[in-house]
């Protein structure tokens, strides 16, 4: 693979409108592990390519650890999300120190502290902030025995540290704090680190208890929502009936005048009430509501019509794989147009914030996955110096992607602007959650492949449309509150993630052995819905396209889907995952009951981070076509396992959101508005639709490299519930969720 | 505003409120216990179950007015981070939490359950619990959780 020289590639999302065509060309080199994603595309800029993980865009060791009389303190740019990723973090910069989690003190994403690393998102934590610690950490450590080691006149082979101590020869001991006294932390990291053989990990690879648990189950102060501030006031918004409308009329004295309301905020068709009770200030947003007028508003188009307007409204095409030469047409072909709905974050907990500003600068507590793009996005829009604004994240409910956490950190911002002094709790209602979250996109690909006569892969011609999977905080106007603004700021333009993490084009190119790809995506911009991140972006139905249609190329081959698969693979870890799950589930064997089916599918998460392969035994009721699944064996290589039990939680965790996405899920809406404003109108998998049985396999790679776990289960458990549903019915279903009424009569 | 007696956890609490004020934001607000979250208040996604006279409710659509003379329990109820009740114990233990967002209503309706049923098996636990929603995936955990306690080991995962 060619390297284009001087170039950075991992910059695609800041080029604009002529740069694009240059873009495309960029997209071989981007093929590094490093290339463009949610997290690197978005402020942080590599200052050193040479470095692991996110020590490329924070190269100075005290940036992420930090040694004095008072203990050691580990500083991490992502968040915790409710994967566990900060007893994650903890681990490896534990186990790299030598030293008890207990001895640390570990502080996330803040943009007064912490390094910037962008966002938490895309399974990059461990890969980015865990990578850039396992080697800080070892190197800080090697820094503080040297400091004894010229102390004492000792060479550095002699000594060793246990538990915050450096031991010499000699029986001499030096605390970490004291050794720390002649070493300057502010040191570039090296690229090399000292190095330290798997078997000698007492953390890492093992299964610590999360931090956060404990307080989670008792009540204790664990999220944003918790925060309570001294003298602190309690606001609600109130938003338009649907994006584009005019604020007519407005009755603001009468707002005022109810119980408990100290102020009312109106600026363009932006309103706020701030009351000294929270239930105060939900009566006050609920007669606001009441008396707002409104005209006008963005046209939302009937659902049934949504991916005929995908595939007609204006997009730009971007060229994703375009390698061999296609061969004519065999008979052994298959072709199929797949779709999928739009689909909710749906957080359990509503967005909420909590800001404050004092003194001429804004404090602001939120659960946004990415602080200092957030800090800039409010400082624009409040015009604040960015230094005058300090975002400091607090968890909140799983977000699983870009929900309305930033929106509700700048409705606190703007309000608290408005009450100098004074903190300001702002909580979004549920129906504000689901009206104004930014969805995951509506999608269609259209998919064509053939086999020749020996069952070989030829041709895979792919096209996708899709609306963003990346509006992230690039701009003020990337924030829904500031463009209802009376003077309104404008969302910057929407650029899609490069491959090879990909936006809607996330595992569009299979992994699998192909003899030529046309693999291209029509990325609209012209949007009905404002669309962002969610969890596993376009992978979610491109891998439910492409393992659908492996399966049916091998159905009309007469070629077992998994031997095809396998035929097609050349790494050896993607083979073992699928070679798991076969012997574990006993493939193919299926219950003999009616309507029982099998199905597996395989994907390697954007192609360069976590394999996963999972098989599925469910059953399709005959009449009405709902799924039950009785079992799901599952086998996923992350790399060298940091946490086994939370790897497995995550894995759980994606095998049933995902089967909600797909079985449950869409967004109702119609030309009148959205009509999934609660959860009587988003339906998700309840307790009595779960899998009855779940095994789950870790294949361990101790000491190579880490490579992320929370998305890549959402493709193929899409994909083997879809060849489960198919074997199960002979009917093959392509439209997403998998209920019969989304399926052509 | 009206004098309201509360008994919570069980100590009465006199409160000033505004009488139509759910349970969940006296709770929250007034009396300064987190466990109870807002999710919905709509009483549809369980985020705030709490106990009434030993059954679960939706603390968010519970007025206040009506709960004098009748026993709130919250999850602070069942124990503290430092000295877990024996639910709370195996929530832990199966670390039967993602966001945990969903947790403490979790625990309170699984708690109710376990106070009329010390023993339930795993199709009466998932009946039981389908009211509360988890969007994180943490059910087949909640059920091990809850079995364990239940005196068997959830078959889930």
């Amino acid at each position: 693979m060619t390297q284009a020289p001087a170039l950075n590639p991992s910059r695609r999302a800041f080029l604009r409108g002529s740069a694009l065509l240059m873009a495309f060309t960029l997209v071989p080199a981007a093929r590094r592990a490093w290339a463009d994603s949610e997290v690197d595309t978005l402020g942080t800029v590599v200052l050193a390519p040479d470095l692991p993980g996110s020590l490329r865009t924070n190269p100075y060791l005290d940036a992420w650890i930090r040694v004095d009389p008072d203990g050691i303190t580990v500083y991490t740019g992502k968040v915790e999300l409710g994967t566990g990723v900060k007893t994650a973090l903890l681990q490896i910069a534990a186990e790299r120190l030598e030293v008890s989690p207990t001895a640390i003190t570990l502080l996330t994403a803040d943009t007064a502290l912490t390094p910037n690393e962008g966002y938490t998102a895309g399974s990059h934590s461990i890969f980015d902030s865990g990578t850039a610690l396992f080697n800080a950490a070892a190197q800080v450590r090697e820094l503080l025995m040297d400091s004894a080691g010229r102390t004492w006149g000792v060479a550095l082979a002699l000594l060793s540290t246990a538990e915050g101590v450096i031991h010499g020869p000699g029986g001499q001991r030096m605390a970490y704090a004291d050794a720390v006294k002649n070493v300057d932390l502010h040191l570039y990291a090296k690229a090399e680190s000292p190095s330290m053989p798997p078997t000698a990990f007492k953390l890492i690879g093992h299964s610590l208890q999360r931090l956060d648990i404990p307080a989670k189950v008792s009540g204790g102060p664990a999220f944003v929502q918790d925060i309570r501030l001294p003298g602190m006031l309690h606001a609600r918004v109130i938003r338009p009936p649907r994006p584009g409308c005019t604020l007519l009329a407005f009755d603001t004295q009468a707002i005022e005048a109810l119980s408990g309301v100290v102020h009312v905020m109106r600026d363009g068709n932006y309103l706020a009430v701030v009351a000294r009770d929270e239930w105060q200030a939900i009566k006050a947003m609920r007669e606001g509501y009441a008396s707002a007028q409104w005209s006008g508003g963005q046209a939302i188009p009937e659902s049934r019509d949504i991916h005929a307007l995908l595939e007609r409204l204006p997009s730009r095409r971007y060229p994703i794989s375009h390698e061999g030469t296609p061969q004519a047409a065999t008979e052994l072909g298959y072709r199929a147009r797949v779709t999928k709905q739009y689909l909710m974050h749906g957080s359990i907990g509503p967005s909420c914030a909590v800001a404050w500003f004092k003194d001429g600068s804004l404090t602001v507590w939120t659960h946004s996955q990415g602080v200092y793009p957030l800090r800039a996005g409010i400082a624009e829009m409040v015009r604040l110096p960015p230094e005058r604004v300090r975002c400091i994240h607090a968890e909140g409910s799983g977000c699983y992607g870009h929900n309305g956490a930033d929106d509700a950190a700048a409705d606190a911002a703007l309000i608290a602007m408005r009450m100098p002094g004074t903190p300001v709790r702002v909580q979004w209602m549920r129906e504000q959650e689901n009206l104004w979250e930014p969805y995951s996109s509506a999608m269609v690909s259209e998919v064509q492949a053939n086999l020749d006569a020996q069952g070989r892969l030829q041709d895979w011609n792919y096209e996708l449309w899709t609306t963003p999977h990346n509006e992230r905080i690039v701009n003020a106007g990337r924030l829904l509150p500031a463009r209802l603004l009376g003077r309104p700021f404008t969302s910057a333009p929407s650029v899609p993630i490069a491959q090879p993490e990909g936006d809607g084009d996330r595992n569009a190119v299979p992994l699998y052995t192909l003899a030529s790809t046309r693999i291209d995506m029509n990325f609209v911009t012209q949007m009905p819905f404002r669309t962002s991140a969610m969890r596993s972006l376009g992978a979610h139905i491109n891998i439910f396209a492409i393992e659908s249609c492996l399966d049916e190329l091998a159905a009309k081959a007469g070629i077992d889907p998994l031997a095809l698969r396998l035929a097609h693979l050349t790494d050896p870890r993607a083979r073992a995952v699928i070679e798991r799950v076969r012997d574990a589930i006993g493939w193919p064997q299926k219950s003999a009951e009616p309507g029982a089916g099998i199905g597996l599918a395989f994907a390697r998460y954007k192609n360069i981070m976590g394999y996963c392969a999972i098989a599925v035994r469910l059953r399709v009721h005959p009449q009405t076509g709902e799924v039950q699944i009785d079992q799901v064996v599952t086998a996923v290589d992350v790399g060298q396992i940091v946490n086994p039990d939370g790897l497995r939680n995550q894995v759980e965790g994606g095998i049933v959101q995902s089967t909600s996405w797909t079985l449950y899920e869409k967004v109702a809406y119609d030309a009148a508005g959205i009509r999934s404003y609660d959860w009587s109108g988003y339906p998700i998998l309840r307790f009595t639709q779960l899998p009855k049985k779940v095994d789950i396999h870790l294949l361990d790679q101790p000491g190579q490299p880490f490579l992320g776990a929370a998305e890549i289960v959402q493709g193929p458990m899409a994909a083997a519930i879809g060849n489960a549903v198919a074997n199960a019915t002979g009917r093959r279903w392509l439209n997403l969720p998998l209920t019969r009424s989304e399926q052509p009569a | 505003m009206t004098q309201l007696t509360l008994n919570v956890n069980g100590s009465a609490k006199a409160l000033e409120l505004e009488p139509d004020m759910p349970l969940l934001y006296a709770l929250r607000n007034h009396l300064g216990l987190n466990g109870a979250k807002y999710g919905c208040g709509l009483g549809q996604c369980g985020a705030c179950t709490v106990m009434v006279d030993g059954q679960p409710v939706f603390s968010c659509v519970t007025p206040c007015a009506g709960l004098e003379g009748k026993q709130v329990r919250t999850v602070e109820s069942l124990g503290s981070a430092e000295r877990p009740g024996p639910l709370q114990q195996a929530f832990i233990d199966k670390q039967a939490a993602q966001c945990g967002y969903c947790i403490a209503g979790m625990l309170m309706r699984a708690q109710a359950l376990l106070e009329q049923n010390p023993h339930p098996d795993e199709q009466t636990i998932r009946q039981h619990m389908a009211v509360n929603l988890c969007r994180c995936g943490t059910h087949l955990r909640i059920i091990e959780a809850i079995s364990l306690v239940a005196g068997h080991t959830g078959s889930a995962a």
